[in-house]
């Protein structure tokens, strides 16, 4: 049985009686079990996996209705909450949360038939590039195990790379889903801002983050975003997607589209050689598919990781401020403390990134400094707003390579926080103004990936599906060595 | 100069459900903890989905207090760690970075004075904390977040009040009219709570908190204003500060947390997307706002000439101009309204009484009628009304049934007036020699007669015996 299968080819072969539901999930279990030792790529695993398996088998033999998933197996990144699980964050202060209640996108998944195999590593509260910041350990490279699978969705794209499932579920706030599906080659898409409900993904920066599909190939990523987009109750800020079908037409083309290459991101000092001749590349094959290609700039992109890490902290600062250990975190024994240094005693327990980022987080919105840093911030923010919008008047699409450079080895940057957080250069822009963006596996040299990120207008989910896939077909890519 | 301002905070408990989730507005019947959800207990994940009605009520409170109310308001995040926060984060308003709250800019009359409202801002109400004892030394603190989320509108005025006596007015004033809204109830226990801030002869502000009921207000500010005076007279500079009420002392403290000085690193809340309150809801919302009570008062007194006392119980309250409203008719109303002030509020002095009566318009127009065919007494009237509020029976039967109806009849009152100068001897000879004790004669027939007899042929029955 091959597991390195798209979902779409999955839901063909459990039609036509090839394997079953519960075969697959047992392969995948035991593929788990053979390599996530390794990888480490699953928090936890999902006990009643094979029975839920079971179930969705049961269904299709009698002929019941059933969901359009046909039970393929999907991981969770560990900070969208299913009711009963534990939801850590990959962070000690939430070691033992169990969920009271289930996320939309879990709900929308589940009523269309998945077997979910796990909850899946991250930086802790998704703040990291590496996932070397995960409370419980990092996850390693499927493609090489020496080397940082990206952040903070690492355990995810880890997961759909080595096989040990055939999709995922992340949460993008300046990257983290397209990060690491560039470092593990899978296809990551950060959706219109609103578009997935956030209900039951923890917080970190509110404004701009999103739930993103993380597979193996575009059509899955479209055919995943068809399940879980559109208006919540639950979430306020959702947005009618009018039930937009993202796979029909995929195949359309580009022919005659507008593509503009954007200048700061291709052009920036830390982008490496190898990332820098794939992109030569990659614009070639957008020629060649019929697009025109042309420079863009976008002069406040220099001053947009500063912008991004000072709205970011300033959110996670209060969206955090409730993990104050009272009613859930560690044992730690309260008695003689006044409240106030209970609180500061008691928040110890947070690892280096996430303190950083509170300690930030407390100084740049505050009077007398908000004005220097906050407030300049959300001028960055909408000045690239106007800047963006500007462009997609001309252009259908924009584009860039998904990160600077390719993986590199663990422990190499993590002492260099700055450094890190540059590793966030061309993946910012699109949660700052909302705009979906997507990163399409293109190339694997020296044996480690490099993906290039394709940005759209808002809502244009369906015109940037069918460029990512008219790239992904100018492709030849290796399979994963594990 | 004194110079008072308020903050007072008013709990839309006419609501159904919670600001951003659907657990009840009225959290007082729930055991501790019971009234609570993910979302008003912040864990992580949730989302706040804002109640559009609250936005409503909290709009047409600006609107019935002459505010300014914005195309489009904004929520905030007010960031402070207290254990009755279960964000550690207060969603709420603020103005600025230009007008986002509900509204802004209105005023009160008071007597003859307007009092300036400077903004109204729709937040959420913060769980309750009970220490075991006294709050200083207490072991044990105790956390109710049924209250956590309830729909909270807070009202900001400026220091336009010179004394505490108009403070006292201008909050009846206040309670009246969101009662009459009909989107609070302030008589509620922690349903409208107010703190001051008091400066004298052009001195620093003073806050003070911590005060549980308009009383206390009133004597805190009292209190306030003595010891600035008290500064001032020697000299001594007042420190801009937030003093505490201290219930059991009866004085204000200074804080020893020094509140002012408490960053709430204010942003945006981001969760719940800018609201539109466009015209035509604004048009809708003043439509269906209850006349206010001023206006009530007006038409009171100028079309039924209802005496301006009278006029102002009736319209300052919701059930009672309820049940007028709905009792007169052009002829009897101001009987109605003297038969409401005189007697009903009598009975029906609080809101449970008038949650539980069973009196309803055509009682009293019934019994007006009754009064002035002179089938009843007024006082038979009385009794009658005690009974019907506890029964609901309708009037008839009730006059029946206790035996009200009216005597009349000149031969049966003189038989018992006879029979009163028998045993009042020395009462007849009072009131003989001094006519203005004649009175008591009344009385005694109506006591005979359980206050049935007409008073005015009793008058003058025994008049017309006494010169016999």
């Amino acid at each position: 049985m091959n597991l390195n299968t798209s979902i779409l080819k999955y839901i063909e072969d459990v039609k036509s009686g090839t394997f079953t539901v519960e075969e697959f999930t047992t392969e995948t279990l035991q593929r788990i079990k053979d390599v996530d030792s390794d990888v480490h790529a699953y928090l936890s695993l999902n006990d009643s996996a094979i029975n839920d398996a079971k179930l969705i088998d049961q269904k299709i033999s009698s002929g019941e209705k059933i969901g359009q998933c046909y039970g393929f197996p999907i991981s969770i990144k560990d900070n969208i909450c299913i009711t009963g699980t534990k939801t850590t964050c990959a962070s000690k202060i939430l070691e033992n949360f169990i969920a009271p209640y289930t996320a939309t996108v879990i709900n929308r998944l589940q009523n269309e038939d998945v077997v979910i195999t796990g909850k899946t590593n991250l930086d802790e509260f998704a703040m990291g590039l590496t996932t070397e910041f995960s409370a419980f350990g990092p996850t390693k490279n499927p493609w090489n195990l020496d080397y940082v699978p990206g952040g903070s969705s690492g355990g995810s794209a880890a997961s759909v790379a080595a096989n040990e499932c055939l999709a995922s579920l992340g949460s993008d706030t300046g990257g983290s889903v397209r990060n690491p599906a560039s470092f593990c080659s899978v296809v990551g898409l950060k959706p219109t801002y609103g578009l997935i409900s956030r209900y039951g993904l923890i917080s970190y920066a509110n404004s701009i983050e999103q739930i993103g599909p993380m597979t193996k190939t575009v059509k899955d990523s479209a055919f995943l975003l068809n399940v879980i987009a559109g208006q919540d109750a639950n979430d306020d800020t959702t947005i009618d997607n009018n039930n937009v079908d993202y796979l029909e037409n995929i195949e359309d083309g580009i022919e005659g589209k507008k593509i503009g290459i954007i200048k700061e991101m291709t052009t920036s000092e830390g982008l490496s050689q190898e990332v820098s001749t794939a992109t030569k590349d990659a614009i070639c094959d957008f020629e060649s598919l019929g697009a025109s290609c042309e420079d863009v700039t976008l002069p406040t992109i220099p001053y947009t990781v500063a912008a991004y890490y000072t709205i970011t902290s300033t959110e996670a600062g209060s969206n955090l401020a409730r993990y104050d250990n009272i009613r859930y975190g560690y044992e730690l024994e309260s008695e003689g403390y006044e409240y106030n240094s209970y609180i500061s005693k008691s928040r110890a327990k947070f690892g280096p990134e996430v303190t950083r980022r509170i300690i930030l987080g407390g100084f740049v919105p505050s009077a007398g400094h908000a004005g220097k840093y906050f407030l300049k911030a959300l001028k960055v923010k909408s000045k690239l707003i106007s800047e963006i919008n500007k462009a997609f008047e001309k252009f259908d699409y924009l584009i860039s390579p998904t990160a600077p450079v390719q993986p590199f080895k663990f422990g190499e940057k993590i002492d260099d926080p700055v450094t890190l957080m540059l590793l966030d250069y061309n993946t910012v822009t699109a949660n700052l103004t909302g705009k979906p963006a997507i990163s399409v596996p293109y190339r694997v040299i020296n044996g480690l990936p490099i993906g290039m990120q394709i940005m759209a207008n808002s809502l244009k989910e369906k015109s940037l599906f069918q460029s990512a896939y008219a790239l992904e077909s100018k492709t030849n890519l290796p399979e994963v060595p594990l | 100069m004194t110079k008072i301002g308020l903050e007072i905070h008013c709990q839309l408990t006419k609501l159904e459900s919670k600001l951003f989730c659907s657990c009840k507005a009225n959290y007082r019947e729930f055991e501790p903890n019971h009234n609570i959800c993910p979302v008003c207990m912040g864990l992580p994940g949730s989302l706040p989905r804002l109640n559009q009605k609250a936005v409503e009520s909290a709009t047409s409170i600006a609107l019935a207090l002459t505010c300014d109310t914005p195309e489009k308001i904004a929520f905030f995040r007010k960031n402070y760690f207290y254990p009755d926060l279960p964000k550690n984060f207060q969603i709420t308003q603020l103005n600025v970075y230009g007008d986002m709250s509900v509204g802004g800019e209105g005023y009160v009359r008071v007597e003859d004075k307007n009092i300036k409202i400077r903004r109204i801002q729709l937040e959420e109400d913060p769980g309750r904390i009970i220490y075991e004892g006294a709050s200083e030394r207490t072991k044990i603190t105790l956390v109710d977040y049924n209250r956590a989320g309830t729909p909270l509108v807070e009202i900001v005025t400026d220091p336009d009040f010179e004394s505490p006596r108009q403070v006292r007015v201008f909050l009846n004033i206040l309670s009246d009219l969101l009662e009459n809204l009909g989107v609070a109830e302030p008589g509620l226990e922690g349903a409208m709570r107010a703190d001051g801030n008091v400066s004298i002869e052009g001195g620093n502000k003073v806050e003070i908190k911590n005060i549980g009921s308009f009383h206390d207000l009133e004597k805190a500010l009292h209190f306030e204003i003595t010891r600035q005076q008290s500064l001032f007279e020697r000299d001594i500079e007042i420190a801009q500060e937030t003093r505490h009420w201290d219930d059991r002392r009866k004085i204000t403290v200074s804080s020893r947390s020094k509140e002012e000085d408490q960053d709430y690193r204010y942003f945006l809340e981001n969760d719940i997307p800018w609201v539109k309150i466009d015209q035509s809801t604004r048009d809708r919302l003043k439509e269906n706002m209850p006349e206010s009570i001023s206006s009530k008062k007006e038409r009171y007194v100028e079309k039924f000439d209802i005496a301006p006392q009278v006029a102002d119980i009736i319209a300052s309250d919701r059930y009672y101009s309820k049940l007028f409203e709905s009792a007169y008719s052009d002829h009897n109303a101001k009987d109605i309204a003297n038969l409401i002030t005189t007697d009903v509020i009598g009975f029906i002095d609080t809101k449970e009484k008038q949650e539980n009566s069973k009196i309803t318009s055509e009682h009293l127009s019934e019994l007006i009628d009754a009064i002035n065919s002179k089938t009843i007494t007024r006082n038979s009237a009385k009794v009658a009304l005690q009974e019907i509020m506890k029964s609901g029976k309708n009037t008839k039967d009730v006059l029946n049934e206790m035996d009200l109806g009216q005597v009349s009849d000149s031969s049966e009152i003189d038989t018992i007036i006879s029979q009163i100068f028998e045993d009042e001897k020395q009462a007849v000879i009072d009131a003989k020699e001094r006519p203005e004790t004649v009175n008591f004669l009344v009385g005694k027939v109506m006591q005979k007669t359980k206050g049935k007899a007409d008073p005015v042929k009793t008058l003058e029955l025994i008049k017309s015996k006494l010169n016999q």
